[in-house]
């Protein structure tokens, strides 16, 4: 019996050393090239091999596809792939009613069981009564296919999260071509254990369709998506590729000094496979030398930008204050994790809003914007670029765990789609010129860099004369300087897109987001307008400066909710620079994106009030 | 090394800037600034070619009084900030401006592994052992027990042996100079400028403020011939009146000898290799300490070993070569992509 549905979110769930992220990653890949929509949610802990069986050690891949609708990672699975006790316990309070629960019971002896924390076994008492449960042995039947290579112990068991893939591509008849080809190609070196994950995939799906066990499957039609040309792709690759199509139509190389941290280290991982593209990737001592790095290539003419997340962000503080006050172009992305400190690494949060915007000493303005999705990365990377070199400012670009580690369908741009940026370079003589003068409209100085005959200046931390560029502790001069690099910010919104918003007819309720809950926000206010709620939605990418339009948008609104991952950061910032309105406020400091289910009944209270 | 007689393209007054220059009445950095100029103008620098970065501290106004490309950068990064200006632009003449504080206190991470990387530029450590800008507080320099106005009772301490540091850290080019000596600067500094990767000067330079004549039982004119070893590679480790003293090996350690004695003769005394891949005896003589031993200045060590931005730069080219992609749209089209229609 096949069921039809509009869209299906999975979780492969297992110990961090199961493999459930090449899982999940390779049923994306398969359900996107079948033109599903699709959206993803890797969910991992901080440690690299958390202690083996326990609730902490447990790694998720969530997976969203479908038809039609499918705006984030999803909720709740309909299917929850868990690999041991562990991964059901972790899974067991956000599961779908009905939801399909595909259980290794080899992995589920008493000691297991005790491990994650059960009192008694879940397969026994009543606590999975509500779900329909797949109980296979994976393990061994794993270990049973493969008996024939002659694989050690310990390679075979490697290969139990093929099994349980090829299962599920049976559970929604998907093909396995695309699963082959992939580790054909990756273990050319090594054909034993290609062949290994093959074996293992095609008894898991014959499996499937032989035991009694799997008494119906699903069929997740194709979406009706915009014809051209796709791939899958994360937000830190789009970052990466985003940054690298600026650079390129910037007609400079691009230069990134970063540090690793989680989770924006696979953007430089990206950018530094691409040195044919002249890109400089330096892998600098700590954060500071990243940014300053990065302060410093960009004064000799790169397109300059650092990659960071919240604590090396705050390290990098008194470098932006640098670039601010030298007014040079540098881009700084910051994948925002889980706060303050350490926080939570892994884990997704929006919480450095208010850093970026003001958390530097002295006056010291700069651009900040945020992305939406994964695939939109791309773009925000790019915009980034193309202000910072042409407005001549420190660019910060807030990207999240979620976005950085997520992925979606990306409808693949060319070159030749994007449009030109045009750095305020000046590269011959100027006998007039002085490193501070600027152009009336933007109030941008010029990137005159060294090498440039004739043209030798000084810059630096050091408060600069208006006029002639050289150091000065004038008082009214400083208040001058103060008020142009403002100014020069400020001035960032004459040149960017009004803000748009969805709901043209709604008067009651206006839902604000910003930065990576676009997804989760835009289908929650989707459902309620289906339902013909007075409810309309903005969101926002450009933070500081704000589109010209906001406040008109605003205005037409009796309420004003803002929701984010924070306790209230862009809300306060609003209440700061357009304090004619009043916010309210939706939170969650979770580590965890919204859920559209606790949206929508947020949104329902406002509605129904007075 | 003897200044060549070419043509040169800039008198060393040229390449300084119109600003005044603000610091303290016989402070050491005059000299130091009139040795870089010589350098340049020896070198035959094209001004717009040469950057020169600071961080801060006294040391760090340099860019402003040079009529070259400058960037004052903040306290303690301008290793970072010049590492960053040689890669973007490696034909650029870089020249790191610093001091004891902001190299080796709160730069002292970016320091070390700038000279690591072997970086190519040139670093030149104006090392004062005290803080100037902030008004006289130790540093990591300031020897054991010093009396500052952040330390009363006298610290308690060692500091940094800069020289021994630079070693540590994989050094390639170690230099040491007094500020009273501009000739002898503008000569190293010139080597410093030749050598392939990150050539690391220390002067020791007078705060006539807050330290005054801390270096000066070995700066002093009546102290420098008997106080200093001035080091020439392939030349014997000669000093004193008339050159009447010299090193040579005793066992595992050095010892000062008289030409003359004990039938000690030219020949007996060490002769400099500042080229010898191994640091032994290049870490001795910069231990050598007063009254025992003389000062080693000069060029202690320049030592040949691959070079950061070189293998950053070739990296690049290889890749360029052997790449399977032309543009960035070849990259973007990809792998796994798929069509809708």
């Amino acid at each position: 019996m096949k069921t039809t549905l509009e869209s299906v979110v999975i979780k492969f769930a297992g110990d961090s050393g199961d493999g459930m992220q090449l899982a999940g990653t390779l049923f994306t890949d398969t359900t996107a090239v079948l033109g599903n929509e699709i959206a993803t949610f890797p969910d991992f802990p901080s440690e690299i091999r958390a202690p083996q069986g326990t609730v902490a050690g447990v790694s998720g891949f969530q997976v969203h596809f479908g038809t039609s609708g499918v705006h984030s990672p999803g909720d709740a699975p309909d299917v929850l792939v868990a690999m041991n006790p562990a991964a059901l316990k972790a899974n067991l309070h956000n599961l779908k009613p009905a939801c399909t629960i595909l259980i290794d019971v080899d992995s589920f002896g008493k000691k297991d069981i005790e491990k994650a924390g059960f009192v008694t076994s879940p397969l026994e008492d009543e606590s999975l009564s509500d779900y329909k449960v797949i109980d296979a042995p994976i393990t061994s039947l794993t270990k049973a296919a493969l008996a024939d290579l002659g694989l050690d112990n310990k390679s075979a068991d490697r290969c139990k999260n093929m099994f349980t893939l090829g299962m599920v591509f049976w559970l929604f008849s998907e093909p396995l071509e695309q699963t082959i080809a992939f580790f054909e190609q990756k273990f050319k070196k090594n054909p034993t254990i290609g062949e290994a994950n093959i074996i293992a995939l095609k008894a898991g799906y014959n499996y499937a369709l032989t035991v009694e066990a799997i008494k119906s499957s699903f069929t997740v039609l194709p979406a009706k998506k915009k014809p051209g040309v796709y791939r899958n792709i994360t937000g830190n690759q789009a970052t990466a590729w985003g940054l690298m199509a600026a650079a390129k139509k910037a007609g400079k190389p691009l230069f990134l000094g970063s540090y690793p941290i989680t989770p924006a280290t696979d953007i430089m991982h990206e950018l530094t496979k691409h040195k044919w593209a002249e890109i400089k990737v330096f892998q600098a001592e700590d954060e500071i030398a990243g940014i300053c790095s990065t302060i410093g290539a960009a004064f000799a003419g790169n397109v300059a930008v650092t990659t960071t997340s919240g604590p090396g962000m705050a390290l990098k503080t008194e470098a932006i204050g640098l670039a601010v006050m030298t007014e040079l172009p540098i881009v700084i992305v910051n994948v925002q994790r889980g706060g303050p400190s350490t926080g939570l690494p892994t884990k997704t949060e929006q919480s450095d809003l208010l850093q970026a915007i003001w958390g530097r000493n002295g006056e010291s303005p700069v651009v900040v914007i945020s992305a939406s999705t994964p695939a939109d990365c791309f773009d925000w990377a790019f915009e980034a670029t193309r202000i910072a070199l042409e407005h001549m400012t420190p660019v910060i670009l807030l990207t999240e765990s979620y976005l950085g580690n997520g992925a979606e369908p990306w409808k693949i741009k060319t070159l030749n789609q994007l449009p030109e940026i045009k750095p305020l370079t000046l590269e011959t003589k100027d006998a007039s010129w002085r490193p501070y003068n600027r152009d009336d409209e933007k109030l941008a100085r010029k990137w005159v860099v060294p090498g440039t005959p004739e043209m030798q200046h000084r810059i630096g931390g050091l408060e600069k004369d208006e006029c002639t560029g050289c150091v000065s502790h004038n008082p009214q001069n400083h208040e001058v300087m103060v008020n142009i690099r403002s100014e020069k910010v400020a001035r960032v919104a004459n040149f960017i897109p009004e803000q748009r918003y969805k709901g043209k007819d709604a008067k009651k309720l206006l839902v604000v987001g910003w930065g990576g809950q676009f997804g989760i926000l835009f289908g929650a206010v989707n459902e309620l307008q289906k339902e013909g709620k007075d409810i309309a939605f903005t969101h926002f990418n450009y933070i500081n400066p704000l589109p010209k339009n906001t406040a008109e948008i605003f205005s037409k609104f009796d309420k004003i909710l803002v929701c984010e991952l924070n306790k209230g950061q862009f809300a306060n910032y609003l209440r700061a620079v357009l304090p004619q309105f009043n916010y309210e406020q939706y939170n969650k400091v979770q580590g965890l994106p919204f859920t559209v289910k606790e949206l929508k009944a947020k949104f329902n209270e406002l509605l129904e009030e007075k | 090394m003897e200044a060549t007689t070419l043509q040169c393209l800039f008198k060393p007054k040229d390449y300084a800037s119109d600003q005044e220059v603000k610091w303290c009445p016989g402070c050491g950095d005059y000299a130091i600034i009139s040795a870089v100029q010589k350098a340049f103008s020896e070198l035959n620098l094209k001004k717009e070619d040469v950057a020169i970065i600071s961080g801060i501290g006294c040391s760090s106004r340099f860019p402003y009084y040079m009529d070259t490309y400058g960037f004052h950068t903040i306290h303690g990064r301008p290793a970072a900030v010049a590492t960053g200006v040689k890669l973007a632009n490696p034909s650029l003449s870089v020249w790191m401006i610093s001091g004891d504080g902001d190299s080796l206190a709160i730069g002292g991470n970016h320091f070390i592994h700038a000279v690591r990387r072997n970086i190519n530029f040139n670093l030149i450590l104006f090392n004062n052992e005290i803080y100037g800008l902030t008004k006289g507080q130790y540093s990591p320099t300031s020897e054991r027990g010093k009396i500052t106005k952040s330390s009363p009772f006298g610290t308690v301490e060692s500091p940094f042996s800069v020289g021994e540091l630079v070693l540590g850290a994989q050094g390639q080019f170690y230099a040491r100079v007094p500020d009273t000596d501009v000739k002898l600067m503008a000569q190293v500094m010139i080597e410093a400028e030749k050598h392939q990767g990150l050539s690391m000067v220390e002067v020791l330079q007078n705060c006539v403020i807050f330290n005054d004549k801390t270096h000066a039982a070995i700066t002093a004119k009546e102290n420098k011939a008997n106080n200093q070893l001035i080091l020439e590679h392939g030349k014997p480790m000669l000093f004193g009146e008339n050159n009447s003293k010299g090193l040579r090996l005793n066992g595992l350690a050095l010892e000062v000898v008289t030409i003359g004695e004990n039938g000690i003769t030219e020949k007996d005394i060490l002769v400099h290799d500042a080229h010898a891949k191994s640091t032994i005896l290049h870490n001795m003589l910069i231990q050598m300490k007063l009254p025992e031993f003389p000062i080693a200045m000069g060029v202690i060590r320049n030592a040949d070993a691959p070079v950061f931005d070189h293998g950053f730069t070739a990296q690049i080219e290889q890749q360029k070569a052997s790449s399977k992609y032309e543009t960035i749209d070849d990259l973007f089209v990809s792998g796994n992509t798929f069509t809708i229609n």
